[in-house]
């Protein structure tokens, strides 16, 4: 997409320029800040129908067993139950999944992960109907979990499909080539949680025609409609999912898992059924980050230049498939950064366990290994005595490199740029020569932190993420635009997650069609498909799409003054509400314009196709990459082990900012969500079972966990190939913050630091002299 | 999480004295009484505890302050984290301030009550070592307007328990005079439960040195004998500084003595090592102790 000089587009290139109102490159609020602090926004929790009963699931206390038998009597005789529905009622097919169906809608014979689905319960208040789920008798036969991935190759399988998803063998370049330099190491990563702002909640009603609507927050509505639609054993147009307000998603949100036992007990019992889940519930059924276990041997020569990576990489997938095929591929194949590396051999295996399911969480894969390949270059570093930025820059990915898929990297890359521009930022000065500013220690403002053995250290990394569905995956997005009345509309099922895309929208159409005024319409699966909010994909195939349906109808309305006034389209130009010519001669308002017409337009945008990585690991799998780097200061009390990340400094590739406001809170979300993956967030489980699914237990960064976020620099380097040459910011952070953090860790303890989230021991160093 | 649930109707008194708080819940045995309710609606709230009728004690005035009685601070049972977190309280009980600032986000510390802690018990309670050092007693209102005392500690060992329909009226603190500190360790920089708490308090009158340990365990440990070696090194008539090697002695004893290592197997095997996690909570009190006693000292 050229910038069109014509529309006014303001460039950035004028350091003077004053930020426009509306329009790209403005900052623009989200649309529903209003409802959010005055609480009226529409969240799935607090929908009501009348006469509606409350639904209740069943869960496993195990996560290996045999089902000898489910006693649902008990239960359902219960006054005030009216309906329990088993893997006995599931009408349709018995089990649903994004790529290969192979997780059960309620366990029948065996369970394979703790929290699995048994039985679902509806009833007339939320306490009966829990009540019920608990008189449920299931009689187990308990078996042994299979909880370390290692061990799950040689074990019995847990699923008829076998314990490996998918292994995929990276082979690229010479074998046998070693380097002068060699370093090993090996590096764990814990399990993540979205923990979503509200649990999962959704109302399900029947429909007079046998079908069901289902109101729920989900990110994905018509993939989840088609899943819910073959267990209901009903065509997808009978099965509709009205997408709520999404209290803010970072995964996957309301998986088929919280929907389909909802849309059954509708089914069943024909009234309106409402479930809202505990927290419990949510951290034990929704998808998790994958734990991984990472085996790292790089090779460099005397002058730290990378000869070789080796790895092998190791995703706990848990008991279902989910979104483990194209982690893995994301792991696999940015096993090595935005290094130039001649010669790799990867190896990456999914393999299922009876731990907590893993799915799609922003980054995923792709933060894993960056957490590891930082680990091995700040090792490099120390054993070259190079310093760790300096040895990066000698190894940086540019434009027209090629990656270890055979994959050359077209869009801009100005990987060295971004990590000079947070080395030579100023550092934050240290608390000792501005006394009087009180000093956060770690450990917080009451805590024992205690100067003398604090340390501070300072470490960088550099991430890289892809953006859009890889490896074939269809990304097409159908968005249409309305106008009437000098009010646009924008018709696409894109879910707004938070990511700020009906924000985007609206900007979008008003620097189209200068029409200030733009609604973005509620979704749902009546709407033509969006596809899912992940990777980005919203900011550039659903805007790509509300982009060229915007200019549809600019084309539609200037095409009769053109016509009129004998000159073409694209001499005319559309601002405040107001068309005139290029020479500004003829004016007219758009409203008059319009004549009480109501103009639609419909598009698609659809960029180019991938290829799905072949038996070596080898192809074009991605559409776009992303870079950022972060430098990161943290202060370590050396005795406790306790840390605080006291600034990150980012530089991100972001081809162009759209929305300034939104680009620095995605960025500063980003960076938090990374500070948790690499100090407090892991979900701990006791074989197979979770221990503490709360938030006391599960620790969320909180403000004062968060540090200063310095954006450093945008590089807008416009990629030519996406919509207003702009690049998705939201995982890049998630992607490079834990590692630079466990980098500054590194250099302020002198540990090694090979385990995220970095536990307090792995953080104490010898005792501080003197003290 | 259910909104708009329907509610059964649920019997709600709110007496205005502990004696009538102690009437109600005689009257109704199955009530439960509730102050702060951050621990009693977490419960509610998933599920777990559905209480037939609640005794509110936020409207009983006498339990929300304190008095004084011959060198003790009588402590009101509904005194908020908040209120004892303020500098007149701190200037009290230093350590009990300290340990209220640290209890938590500002959400809870507004809400929950000294009283609440002790009952609760958790082995988390920041107010607990704090009182154990501290010797703290309970003064508890029976039927009747009866009155009794129960030192903190037997209540959390165990050794004495609360009646049917008796209350923590007041905490009696003796008022020391002297420095106190409370240092907790928790795994991150805002508001966390603690992984080891450190309580230390000086009685220059005794010529004491008062320790408890929290956290580790589901009660709070008291190291005594090192309470008694340290104590006999101070200076309490001088300076009543101390070497640094005799603070760092004091912190692995007081280690030590609250992470003992596992007894020697009875068939006379080899002791297996602590594992890393235990070596790290003994590194971890030891220090806290350390710089608790050092800052007392200072």
């Amino acid at each position: 997409m050229s910038n069109d000089a014509a529309t006014g587009t303001p460039t950035l290139d004028g350091p003077q320029q004053e930020p426009p109102a509306h329009g790209l490159g403005a900052s623009l609020p989200p649309a529903d800040a209003r409802a959010k602090t005055e609480g009226t926004f529409p969240y799935a929790a607090d929908l009501w129908a009348e006469g509606l009963l409350w639904a209740a699931i069943l869960r496993s206390p195990h996560p290996h067993a045999r089902i000898v038998s489910i006693d649902t009597a008990a239960a359902a005789e219960m006054p005030g139950v009216r309906a329990v529905v088993t893997h006995e009622d599931v009408p349709g097919d018995s089990a649903y999944g994004r790529r290969i169906a192979d997780r059960p809608v309620f366990a029948s014979e065996v369970v394979r992960h703790h929290g699995e689905a048994i039985a679902a319960v509806a009833a007339d208040h939320p306490d009966t109907a829990r009540l019920a789920a608990a008189a449920i008798a299931v009689e187990y036969e308990v078996l042994d979990p299979v909880t370390d991935p290692e061990k799950a190759f040689a074990a019995e399988p847990l699923h008829p499909d076998g314990n490996l998803i998918r292994h995929i063998p990276l082979r690229y370049g010479d074998p046998d080539i070693t380097g002068e330099v060699v370093v090993e190491g090996l590096y764990r990563i814990g399990r993540q949680d979205p923990a979503p702002i509200g649990a999962e909640a959704g109302l399900a009603v029947p429909r007079p025609d046998g079908g069901v609507e289902i109101y729920t927050a989900s990110t994905d509505p018509h993939t989840d409609r088609d899943l819910a639609a073959a267990c209901f054993g009903l065509e997808p147009d009978r099965v509709k999912i009205v997408v709520t307000g999404v209290p803010g998603a970072t995964g996957d949100r309301e998986d088929p898992g919280f929907q389909i036992p909802l849309g059954l007990l509708a089914l069943r019992t024909g009234c309106p059924v409402k479930l809202a889940a505990t927290r419990e519930e949510s951290f034990l059924g929704h998808a998790h980050r994958h734990p991984t276990l990472l085996r790292y041997r790089h090779h460099a020569d005397a002058e730290g230049r990378l000869v070789k990576v080796e790895a092998q990489i190791l995703l706990d997938a848990g008991a279902y498939a989910d979104a483990s095929s194209e982690s893995l591929a994301a792991a696999v194949a940015f096993a090595c950064g935005p290094y130039v590396v001649p010669h790799a051999f990867i190896e990456g295996w999914a393999v299922r366990t009876n731990n907590p399911p893993s799915g799609h969480v922003r980054g995923e894969g792709a933060m894993q290994v960056c957490a590891a390949y930082e680990g091995q270059m700040d090792k490099l570093a120390a054993k070259l005595g190079v310093e760790p930025a300096e040895l990066r820059l000698r190894n940086v990915l540019a434009t027209g490199d090629i990656l270890p898929t055979s994959q050359t990297v077209t869009c801009p890359a100005p990987v060295a740029e971004l990590l000079r521009s947070v080395r030579d930022f100023p550092l934050p000065p240290l608390p000792k020569d501005t006394p009087e500013a009180a000093w956060l220690l770690p450990g917080g403002p009451e805590g024992a932190g205690e100067p003398g053995a604090v340390r501070r250290g300072v470490g960088y990394a550099l991430g890289m993420v892809h953006m859009l569905g890889a490896e074939g995956a269809d990304e097409v997005s159908t968005a249409t635009v309305k106008v009437h009345d000098g009010v646009a509309t924008v018709i696409c099922a894109a879910v707004e997650t938070g990511q700020g895309f009906a924000t985007l929208a609206r900007q979008i159409v008003q620097e189209t069609l200068g029409i200030e005024e733009v609604h973005v319409a509620s979704v749902d699966t009546d709407q033509p498909p969006a596809g899912p909010a992940a990777h980005g994909r919203h900011t550039w195939v659903s805007g790509g799409a509300v982009e060229r349906a915007a200019k549809m109808v600019r084309t539609q309305l200037l095409q009769p003054l053109a016509h009129k006034f004998g000159m073409s389209t694209e001499l005319l130009q559309i601002t405040d509400g107001k068309i005139t010519s290029y020479d500004g001669v003829l004016s007219t308002t758009v409203t008059e314009a319009m004549d009480g017409k109501e103009l639609w337009a419909t598009a698609q945008c659809r960029p180019h196709p991938t290829e799905p990585l072949d038996a070596s690991g080898q192809g074009d799998a991605f559409v776009g990459l992303a870079f950022c780097a972060i430098r990161a200061v943290v202060d370590v009390d050396i005795e406790l082990g306790s840390v605080r990340v006291v600034e990150m400094a980012v530089a991100q590739d972001v081809g162009r900012v759209l929305n300034p406001a939104q680009l620095a809170t995605r960025i500063e979300a980003g960076v938090t969500q990374g500070i948790g993956t690499a100090l407090t967030e892991n979900l701990r489980t006791t074989r197979g079972v979770v221990r503490r699914p709360d938030l006391t237990g599960y620790a969320l960064p909180t403000s004062l966990d968060a540090p200063d976020i310095r954006i450093v620099k945008l590089v807008e380097e416009r990629d030519v190939v996406a919509p207003f040459g702009a690049k998705p910011a939201s995982a890049a952070p998630v992607v490079t913050s834990p590692a630079a953090v466990a980098s500054a860790v590194r250099a302020a303890t002198g540990r090694p630091i090979s385990r995220l989230p970095i536990r307090p021991q792995a953080a104490v160093a010898a005792a501080p002299a003197g003290s | 999480m259910t909104t708009h649930a329907p509610q059964t109707a649920q019997f709600v008194t709110l007496p205005a004295s502990l004696d009538e708080a102690v009437a109600a819940l005689t009257a109704m045995p199955a009530a439960v009484p509730v102050a702060g309710g951050t621990d009693l609606m977490a419960a509610v709230n998933k599920g777990q505890l559905r209480p037939a009728g609640l005794v509110g004690l936020g409207r009983i005035s006498e339990l929300r302050g304190w008095h004084y009685q011959d060198g003790h601070a009588l402590l009101g049972a509904g005194l908020t984290h908040a209120r004892m977190g303020r500098p007149d309280f701190a200037a009290l009980i230093p350590a009990l301030a300290a340990s209220a600032r640290a209890a938590g986000p500002p959400q809870i510390r507004n809400a929950g009550t000294l009283g609440g802690n002790i009952a609760t018990a958790a082995p988390t309670g920041d107010a607990l070592p704090v009182l154990a050092a501290l010797e703290a007693d309970l003064v508890v209102g029976g039927p009747g307007g009866a009155r009794r005392e129960i030192p903190v500690s037997h209540l959390l060992a165990g050794r004495e328990m609360l009646a049917p329909a008796e209350l923590i009226g007041f905490v009696r603190v003796p008022l020391l005079h002297a420095p106190q500190v409370f240092l907790k360790a928790t795994g991150r920089t805002g508001p966390g439960r603690a992984t080891a708490s450190v309580a230390v308090v000086l009685d220059p009158a005794r010529r004491g040195v008062r320790c408890a340990v929290g956290a580790i365990a589901p009660m709070p440990l008291r190291p005594l004998e090192a309470e008694r070696w340290i104590a006999s090194l101070i200076d309490w008539d001088g300076a009543r500084g101390l070497a640094q090697e005799a603070l760092a002695a004091f912190g692995e004893y007081v280690a030590a003595a609250c992470i003992p290592d596992p007894p020697a197997p009875a068939d006379g095997g080899e002791v297996p090592p602590p594992s890393p996690a235990v070596l790290h909570l003994r590194r971890m009190v030891a220090a806290l102790a350390r710089r608790a006693l050092g800052r007392a000292l200072s």
